[in-house]
């Protein structure tokens, strides 16, 4: 009995002195020399202040800027509380939440769209992501918002068009994957290219 | 959707090229001869183990009775789970604290504690606003690494069970759980750390990031020492996360191959494990008939739930929205689905952590069509036979063995006998033991869960779905997976009820595993003969598959009945 309490404790603090300390101190250091940007959270620093994270969707609601997928954290978009929606397959409030949302889709964006049916929206523009702070929207769904975009910040359509594509990522080596349309990078983009 | 299954193909050829050279490493580490340990460019590390051994007290690492193993095995164990509800408790008076979070309450360090003892990594907290630097890192990852590294010293010793002849003891418990955290798990979570943060995953002592957005608004961004902690949560067969939406969360599985990635150090060891068990006993046509009654079942998985989720739920088929695929869109049931991931990376992903009960996700379980969703509820309860957890799915699907040559043996009129060993009375105790005591557990604990007030308030989705739920917790934790539908819990009753559920979960299915381990190791060699019943070819895979339905299915199935298929019928 005594021989095990002996050689546990002894485990015990030399396993957390290992696995607790060194480990994470020697990835830490390794990190802030190879890969400082990723190693602090890729974090988008512009003259200077912090504007957010490329891998955080941030909250988007004036019509200049293309919008995020809905997300159900507390606030909307928090990337210190991330969570799902949980809401099962059968669960009214699902079905409710997908009618709200493609409502107020139809709404942001029919005035620049004529002929929107309800067909023409991608799922992933009503439904919440995994993590709430998903930061990509399918093409289709930023292709769709590319009209009021053009519209709003007077921008030919094509030019729109164009920076979407410079800001999609595709899927890893070309082939796994999906690709998705990183929506701060590109709202970003717009702003650099003046016109709102 | 053939982009997706080319996905699919491609990653598993990959891990199996990389798992067979690893699984014949494996034997190499544990053998009795451990010269490839004490020459060569790896010798300073032999030193290192003498002096642990002589810091432990335990000079020269002498056998161990299966019984000796066991206590020690389990008196290491609880004296760790005291530390680390400690940590959690005290936190707020600690250091690396620099989001000051206060202590954590008792019901959820219980749970927790438990939760990372057993390699469950159910989390009843959101770990980003709860849990101090301190206690993810010194806590809970270094519990990731240890309670695997127990694990697989369990299997190991459960393999010399059946490669010794009239053997007393079956190694010793120290040197096996020394050598699979050195030469096992620490070096690959090391490389796995250097990828995780060359692609995104945050390494950091510093606090959360404050950003101003571009509309201005004031965004808090969660970071810490993420990436250290990812790599063995996967590699270990974890599960439990930095963030609370796991691995779904950007910082944790940022582009698309943070998921692939993190899947393959998954898959790594428990796919090694049976390819290490082959060379173990010499007979490697043994290892691959088990390998493909596991593959076999592992392959539906990912196709029932490719299908169901690109399909869609019928609220969204209904809604009128577009959820075809397309050039433009993955489509199907992005519920609580990340884009980056699509629909076949998260099949993929989700059937291969519930699987091994890793029980990382990298999307929401809870809002996945019925058919989609019990998927993963299948396969946690076959999740500790079909590849499972480090260690443990190994001695899992060795239970059923036993009890497949048990049964085939008694219907044929031969022998019962697996490699050289005979099947009598107390193996095949210990075996089922091992194999039912899990189902007993959950069956009970979900109705007491149930038939309580403080049980139904539990509940986050009404009616089928919730009885759902709560299957799918007290699963999750019995078969130490962790992943959740993950609307379920929040109150003390769940967390002491999931503490206990997961405490025996892993310790009764353990110690059978040693004490079959310990009977077979003094049995002698039975000569194979024209009586004997082969155990490597198509036909025992066939047999095998068909008993680990007919055990974890058909107990479960009742209950199975009550939610998914209540729930599918409705929809």
């Amino acid at each position: 009995m005594k021989r095990i309490l002996v050689a546990s404790v002894v485990s015990i603090v030399l396993m957390t002195a290992v696995f607790g300390f060194a480990y994470p101190a020697l990835m830490t250091a390794f990190a802030s020399a190879a890969f400082p940007s990723q190693a602090g959270g890729s974090l988008i620093v512009e003259d200077g202040k912090v504007i957010g994270s490329r891998l955080a969707a941030q909250a988007f609601t004036s019509p200049g800027y293309f919008h995020e997928r809905p997300s159900a954290t507390t606030p909307a978009y928090n990337a210190a509380g991330t969570t799902f929606s949980n809401l099962g397959p059968t669960n009214p409030a699902l079905a409710k939440l997908v009618h709200q949302n493609a409502a107020a889709v139809l709404k942001l964006e029919g005035p620049y769209d004529a002929g929107l049916t309800i067909h023409q929206i991608p799922v992933d523009a009503v439904v919440p992501s995994a993590s709430g702070i998903d930061p990509d929207i399918s093409l289709a769904y930023a292709q769709l918002q590319a009209h009021r975009i053009a519209a709003v910040r007077h921008l030919p359509l094509t030019t729109v068009q164009k920076l979407i594509s410079e800001n999609t990522d595709g899927r890893w080596l070309g082939f796994f994957g999906e690709p998705g349309v990183n929506v701060l990078e590109l709202n970003l983009a717009l702003d650099k290219l003046g016109g709102k | 959707m053939g982009q997706g299954i080319g996905q699919i193909l491609v990653f598993v050829v990959v891990l199996i090229a990389a798992s067979y050279p690893f699984g014949l490493y494996m034997a190499r580490v544990f053998a009795d001869d451990d010269g490839f340990l004490r020459r060569g460019r790896l010798r300073f590390l032999g030193s290192v183990e003498r002096g642990f051994y002589r810091a432990i007290g335990d000079r020269t690492a002498k056998e161990q009775s299966w019984k000796e193993y066991g206590a020690h095995l389990l008196g290491f164990s609880f004296l760790f789970v005291l530390v680390l509800y400690a940590i959690q408790r005290l936190q707020g008076h600690l250091f690396l604290n620099p989001q000051h979070m206060g202590g954590v309450s008792d019901f959820i360090s219980f749970n927790t504690a438990a939760s990372f003892l057993t390699n469950t990594n159910w989390q009843y907290y959101a770990g980003e606003s709860t849990m101090s630097y301190l206690t993810q890192m010194a806590g809970l990852a270094v519990q990731n690494f240890v309670s695997a590294a127990v694990g697989i010293a369990a299997m190991v010793a459960l393999f010399r069970g059946f490669s010794r002849r009239s053997s007393a003891t079956l190694g010793n418990f120290w040197r096996d759980l020394y050598r699979t955290l050195v030469y096992v798990l620490l070096p690959v979570a090391i490389v796995g750390a250097v990828v995780l943060i060359a692609i995104g995953v945050p390494q950091t002592f510093h606090g959360y990031a404050t950003a101003t957005t571009l509309q201005g608004g004031h965004q808090t961004i969660a970071r810490g020492p993420v990436a250290s902690q990812i790599a063995i949560k996967h590699l270990g067969t974890n599960g439990g996360g930095f963030y609370n939406s796991n691995s779904a969360t950007p910082f944790e599985g940022p582009g698309s191959l943070g998921g692939y990635f993190e899947l393959f150090l998954e898959l790594l060891i428990p796919f090694a494990s049976v390819f290490m068990f082959g060379r173990w006993i010499r007979g490697m046509r043994n290892a691959l008939a088990i390998f493909a009654a596991m593959f076999v079942l592992f392959a539906v998985g990912v196709g029932v739930n490719f299908v169901a989720e690109q399909h869609g739920s019928r609220v969204l088929r209904t809604s009128g929205v577009n959820i075809t695929h397309s050039g433009l869109q993955t489509g199907g049931n992005m519920t609580d689905k990340e884009i980056r991931y699509g629909i076949a990376e998260t099949a993929l992903f989700t059937t291969g952590t519930t699987m091994t009960s890793t029980g990382a996700v990298i999307a929401g379980h809870d809002a996945m069509t019925p058919a989609g969703g019990a998927v993963p509820l299948t396969m946690i309860f076959l999740g500790e036979i079909i590849y499972g957890g480090v260690g443990s799915g190994m001695y899992g699907v060795l239970f059923i063995i036993v009890l497949t040559v048990f049964i085939a043996g008694l219907m044929v009129g031969r022998t019962p006998e697996y490699l050289g060993k005979k099947i009598e009375a107390r193996e095949v105790k210990l075996a089922a033991l091992g194999s039912l005591f899990p189902a007993v557990l959950i069956l009970t604990l979900t109705a007491a869960a149930v038939v309580t007030k403080s049980g139904l308030a539990s509940m986050y989705n009404p009616g089928a779905h919730g009885f759902s739920e709560a299957l799918y917790a007290y699963t999750s934790q019995a078969g130490n997976n962790g992943s959740a539908f993950a609307g379920y819990g929040g109150t003390p009753f769940s967390a002491y009820l999931g503490g206990i559920d997961m405490l025996f979960g892993r310790f009764v299915p353990l110690i059978a595993a040693l004490a079959l381990g310990g009977s077979l190791a003094a049995k002698r060699a039975v000569p194979a003969s024209v009586g004997t019943f082969r155990s490597d070819g198509a036909t025992f895979s066939v047999l095998l598959v068909g008993m680990i339905l007919l055990t974890a299915g058909l107990m479960l199935f009742p209950a199975l009945t009550l939610g998914p298929i209540v729930e599918g019928l409705m929809h």
